[in-house]
């Protein structure tokens, strides 16, 4: 019933010259999404990889599992000293990451571009 | 809706997990045909899916041979969802959720549910059912949001 959630990593590098991997989700982020949330996050090496943007823009079912699951990144990517950003979220979910408190933890941006720009 | 009667609409879920999805199209299009904006009409879907979530997963306990019931009355100046179980309710309102608690692993980073509900719609309450069973949460949205 949910739809499965796909996900991608892309390596960019910013217009000021860091690499930035780049996880593109796409259907639902829910219960079923460990793997390709988490397993996604945990298959990027910890060592070079210190900017990460979490893309939504393929997303647009997003429930309170799968909002624990973004918070187990965000914990994850702490401990390693890697900062995390999101961009392409609906209005709707940009309202529930900051009434829940991931915009402390995670800068929110409209898109890509934008979000490139300030890293 | 053109007109000011009230209408109840009604959809039995399987208890499974994703099938909250079918309680959440059918709210969101009752509240768009009563004239919800999207953003109030967002607000429902969420708190409907979460409600139908807990219901599913700690109301029923997973349990395929019980139903999830939600019933959805419009009002001229209202929407009350109300999304029944088979368990016996909740014994009392978790406290709200603490990002910087569960970043530093002192709370579990689940359990945004009922926050969510509490925080989306106008109001919501929990009861339980008297014989132990068919407890239910209540949600309302008011059209206007403002007024008393």
């Amino acid at each position: 019933m949910q739809s499965e959630t796909k996900s991608r990593v892309d390596q960019l590098t910013s217009p000021a010259g860091h690499p930035v991997a780049v996880l593109r989700f796409e259907g639902d982020i829910a219960s079923t999404s460990k793997d390709a949330v988490l397993g996604a996050y945990q298959s990027l090496p910890k060592e070079t990889t210190k900017l990460i943007l979490l893309d939504f823009t393929g997303v647009d079912y997003i429930n309170s599992s799968g909002i624990a699951l973004v918070i187990q990144l965000l914990i994850e990517a702490a401990n390693a000293g890697q900062k995390v950003y999101c961009f392409g979220l609906s209005p709707h979910f940009t309202k529930v990451f900051t009434m829940v408190g991931i915009t402390k933890y995670a800068g929110l941006f409209a898109t890509q571009t934008e979000a490139l720009a300030a890293l | 809706m053109s007109d000011l009667k009230t209408t109840t609409v009604e959809v039995r879920l399987p208890t499974r997990m994703g099938y909250e999805k079918v309680a959440m199209s059918t709210a969101a299009s009752v509240a768009k045909l009563m004239g919800f904006p999207e953003d109030r009409v967002e607000d429902l879907k969420t708190a409907v899916a979460e409600a139908c979530i807990n219901a599913i997963e700690h109301g029923n306990r997973l349990n395929e041979k019980l139903s999830v019931g939600v019933v959805l009355r419009a009002e001229p100046d209202s929407l009350e969802v109300k999304v029944i179980d088979d368990g016996t309710g909740i014994g009392k309102i978790p406290a709200k959720p603490d990002i910087d608690r569960k970043m530093h692993g002192e709370e579990d980073p689940r359990g945004m549910g009922m926050f969510l509900i509490q925080a989306l719609v106008d109001e919501a309450e929990w009861v339980a059912g008297l014989d132990g069973k068919s407890s239910y949460v209540r949600l309302l949205i008011k059209l206007d949001k403002d007024a008393e």
